[in-house]
């Protein structure tokens, strides 16, 4: 009937749009991955690794930044990594259904999605000020409150995981929450919470908007945690809005690091669940 | 596990000190995230109070933004905001459901996965690549080839017109917008097509029972089942949005303008902030800028509350129709 | 247990890392202006290698100079907008001249090189003003009869952040055009009525030579490095002139510092044949009263090398180095206006240096 082949049609047409759709998708992807290693890959070099962020107009590298960024990454999931991980315990544990937990947990999700300016704004604020300077700790506050919602959704959501059965054999034998917690619960999820952990450093590592007004940038090597300190995506910002061409390709030999880092994180994190299992395996 | 507890009353004192710290600790650790939060929101507040105070509304109402004057209004860059995550949501929301439709009711297995993931590695781009693809790669593009034939296609129209007019110049809001529907698009999608997964199997299997066509199903089951749901992602995409600083930054053009075109270049808060505030001289225009800042805050704190509230209405309803 | 081990060696690694971050030696640090940051970065790199004392500047615009060292963020700052005497005497500052250069208009025109195209300061006013929009315009066409124009919309680019070669641009332009005075006016961020904007003089002249059809401003070793089509200017003697060390000395070279309280001095539009108009200096503000006293010490005796060491540098990039005269007036200045640093080395000092 006309109608049938009308229904059959819209179904058609819909189905492939959807179908064009996931290509368009994909292709931005592409176009986006393409750009970045065919650019990128011309500046990759040892030179990369073990020289200095030039003055323009010389060739140099990157390894001030690439420091800077790894540096300020580890501390600031030193900070935020703990503080998320016992936010997270307390979520799955102690506070399971009180209200209070409600609100944290919503006031979580904010975080989550709020935009990293304002925590750059924050910190300046807080530390920046106060301290009369800029400084790598400030830039490392700044990823490590970023990195805490995250922190403290996928701990909750791994601990959770556990099964019931193994918390409560635990509790029958007379432990304490703690020791149920901290002997049985993060064993059994720990590969999850390194997954989280892994997915923090991945966020957190791209940053840029926060570390602009903490860290700020810095042209030579610092290893000093109380001043400015070279950073990866300041460096990006700065170089590739320049007009010197032997920047613009640091930037995005730098880009092209960064991303392959950050999706090496994701794929590793995403390898270790699906390998594993959430509870470390102990099926 | 150590029964000592049961024989010595030391040992077991021991351990009740320790689950009073063990837990304490992780308490004061959740109360951070509640402080986090009103910290933020009161550091916001202060800063921007010597600018709400001195331009009262007409900080809202105003589109002039002189330094020299010392004149400041939000009008330019709250416009840009909206007008760049509208552009983007309205390219991201058709191509998010079209991903999440395809992944769910079409991919063969095998494809399922690797497609899944390579649209997940989207959202793990960090957005100063998207910033600079846009100015590098995107942007020329546009420029050259794109906008012209847009200006002459759409250009003469009588009233969409008008948004298509002016100079080429390959940035703008239009370009910004385009930008952030990219990377938005695998936000929405994760989130519809968890959403389309919850949908359950028998609303599903009954339509297709009565003769419905996968398209049909989707439309007329999936779909008003997972509304909430949807809207709940949509708006976590607009959140985004809203607050995406370097992507934007790179490709908006830098100017407190609100033109008639969407081809003209603009500014938004994040990018104003972005580029401004380490050089802001004068108390005034620092608490302009973290008053844009407060601006934000408060408009996507808004959105992203009531994206969640919404999801977490659809996720209470999915568990209880088990 | 290995996780024992591990964390032994984890707290190992971050006391080791904290106690090098105390032991670092400290950098100078400074903030400001991106007009003279081509020399400054190359002076930085030269006096590391020298003298392993790092100099730390961000060029993040003359605006963000002033803020930065009214907040005492950083040691120095640097701005091509000298501040009034009253302004510099309420903030507590000190200011001097360190180097002076020229400001040039670029173009991203298909088919004009460098110092082809030749513009006024009233022109280029227009243009910024909105009033002439396609590059082909009778005007524009009138100064440059052999150019093949090209019917294409001019996008002008100008300072979205706070800048001195902003301030230099539109104090000129003001100077050129009455209508630009009134409608848009001087400072180091204005309401710029069309165009796009970019930070740094790096954004500007990245922008220009990203979009086709565009004008920019930049100083002129910017324009030099990148090799971007720069214009020639008529200058108030009514002579086409082109950027160049020579045209800027020449602007350079009637200035009286010597009656300049706070060196407050501006250098556009100055008379003479071969001076080019859009000339100016770049300024550094220390605190009289420094909260730190070594930290100031160290950046002036940076400062101090620089003068003595880096002219060729300087005009390598067709900067020019400040004259003698005016070099022997600024130390003097150090010494009497300057409290509580080391005095600066002597000219028996140069030798050993």
């Amino acid at each position: 009937m006309n109608r049938r082949l009308l229904r059959k049609l819209t179904n058609f047409v819909a189905l492939g749009l959807s179908g064009l759709a996931t290509a368009v998708g994909l292709f931005f992807l592409g176009a986006i991955l393409w750009t970045l290693v065919s650019r990128g890959l011309a500046g990759m070099s040892w030179v990369l690794f073990t020289a200095m962020t030039p003055p323009p107009g010389s060739s140099g590298g990157l390894l001030n930044a690439i420091y800077g960024s790894v540096v300020m990454t580890v501390i600031g999931l030193l900070i935020g990594g703990p503080i998320g991980m016992l936010a997270g315990t307390y979520l799955a544990e102690y506070g399971r259904t009180s209200p209070v937990s409600s609100v944290i947990r919503f006031v979580n999700d904010v975080l989550l999605s709020a935009p990293s300016i304002i925590v750059g704004l924050f910190v300046y604020e807080l530390l920046v000020i106060r301290m009369g300077h800029f400084s790598a700790i400030a830039g490392a506050v700044a990823l490590g409150i970023i990195a805490i919602p995250v922190t403290v959704r996928t701990t909750e959501d791994m601990l959770n995981l556990v099964p019931q059965g193994m918390k409560d054999a635990s509790t029958a034998m007379g432990a304490y929450p703690w020791r149920t917690i901290t002997s049985v619960i993060y064993p059994a999820a720990r590969s999850g919470i390194v997954t989280g952990l892994l997915l923090a450093v991945a966020r957190i590592s791209g940053e840029t908007a926060p570390l602009l007004f903490t860290a700020l940038n810095n042209q030579f090597w610092s290893t000093n945690l109380n001043a400015p300190m070279a950073n990866l995506p300041v460096v990006i910002f700065q170089f590739a809005l320049s007009p010197y061409p032997n920047w613009q390709q640091l930037a995005w030999s730098g880009a092209l690091l960064i991303t392959l880092s950050i999706l090496v994180l994701s794929i590793t994190a995403r390898i270790v669940v699906s390998r594993l299992g959430p509870s470390g395996g102990n099926r | 596990m150590n029964t000592a507890a049961a024989i010595d009353p030391r040992h077991a004192a021991g351990q009740r000190l320790r689950e009073r710290l063990f837990r304490a600790a992780t308490l004061v650790a959740a109360l951070l995230v509640l402080t986090l939060l009103g910290g933020v929101a009161v550091s916001l507040a202060q800063g921007a109070w010597p600018a709400f105070a001195h331009f009262k509304l007409h900080f809202l109402t105003s589109e002039v933004w002189n330094p020299v004057t010392d004149q400041y209004g939000a009008l330019a860059a709250v416009y840009g905001t909206v007008m760049t995550s509208v552009i983007a949501l309205a390219m991201a929301i058709p191509v998010s459901f079209g991903i999440a439709i395809f992944l769910t009711e079409l991919a063969p297995v095998w494809m399922k996965r690797p497609v899944g993931i390579a649209v997940e590695l989207l959202a793990a781009v960090p957005s100063i690549i998207y910033g600079i693809w846009g100015l590098f790669v995107l942007a020329p593009v546009l420029q050259r080839h794109v906008q012209p034939w847009l200006i002459d296609t759409l250009g003469p129209l009588p009233l969409v017109g008008r948004l298509f007019q002016g100079p080429p110049f390959g940035i703008g809001i239009l370009t910004a917008g385009i930008v952030l529907a990219i990377m938005v698009v695998p936000f929405i999608s994760a989130v519809t097509r968890d959403v389309f997964e919850t949908v359950p199997d028998v609303l599903k299997e009954s339509g297709y029972g009565l003769g419905a066509t996968t398209w049909e199903v989707i439309w007329q089951v999936v779909v008003p089942y997972a509304r909430t749901g949807m809207i709940g992602g949509i708006m976590l995409g607009l959140g985004r949005a809203l607050g995406e600083t370097m992507a934007v930054t790179f490709v908006i053009g830098n100017a407190h303008r609100i033109g008639s075109s969407l081809l003209a270049p603009g500014t938004t808060i994040s990018a104003a902030i972005a580029n401004e505030f380490t050089e802001a001289v004068g108390d005034l225009y620092t608490s302009s800028l973290v008053a844009l800042g407060a601006l934000l805050f408060l408009i996507t704190f808004t959105v992203i509350a009531a994206a969640r509230f919404m999801l977490l209405r659809l996720e209470r309803r999915a568990l209880s129709s088990v | 247990m290995k996780s024992r081990r591990f964390s032994r060696v984890l707290i190992a690694m971050l006391s080791a890392a904290a106690v090098a971050g105390v032991v670092q030696a400290a950098d100078i640090s400074g903030a400001g202006a991106t007009f003279p940051y081509p020399i400054y970065s190359k002076w930085a790199d030269a006096y590391k290698q020298q003298t392993g004392v790092g100099l730390n500047y961000q060029s993040i615009g003359s605006g963000g100079g002033i803020k930065q060292i009214k907040a005492k963020t950083v040691t120095f700052g640097a701005t091509d907008m000298p501040l009034k005497p009253d302004d510099l005497k309420d903030a507590g500052l000190v200011q001097f001249p360190m180097i002076i250069g020229g400001v040039v208009p670029v173009v991203n025109v298909k088919g004009v090189q460098a110092g082809q195209m030749v513009l006024t300061g009233a022109l280029v006013a227009s243009i910024y003003l909105g009033d002439i929009t396609k590059w082909n315009d009778a005007r524009i066409q009138k100064l440059n009869p052999k150019l093949a124009l090209p019917a294409s919309t001019i996008a002008p680019i100008y300072r979205s952040d706070g800048s001195g070669t902003n301030f230099l641009f539109s104090h000129y332009l003001s100077q050129s055009s009455p209508t630009f005075k009134d409608k848009v006016g001087e400072n180091t961020s204005v309401q710029w009525p069309t165009g796009i904007g970019a930070k740094g003089n790096e954004g500007v002249a990245n922008m220009t030579a990203q979009t086709d059809g565009a004008i920019g401003y930049v100083e002129y070793a910017y324009a030099k490095q990148t090799k971007m089509a720069y214009c020639d200017l008529i200058n108030s003697a009514g002579k086409s002139v082109a950027p160049s060390g020579e045209s800027f000395q020449a602007a350079a070279g009637n200035a009286d510092w010597a009656h300049a309280p706070g060196y407050y001095l501006i250098l556009t539009d100055q008379p003479g044949a071969g001076s080019w108009p859009i000339t100016g200096a770049s300024f550094i503000l220390v605190y009289a009263t420094p909260p730190d006293t070594a930290a100031t010490g160290a950046a002036l005796k940076f400062f101090d090398w620089a003068y003595r060491n880096g002219a060729k540098m300087a005009a390598d990039l067709d900067y020019v180095p400040l004259p003698d005269s005016l070099i022997k007036q600024v130390r003097a200045t150090w010494k009497s206006d300057i409290k509580g640093v080391p005095a600066m080395a002597s000219a028996s000092d140069a030798k050993r240096m």
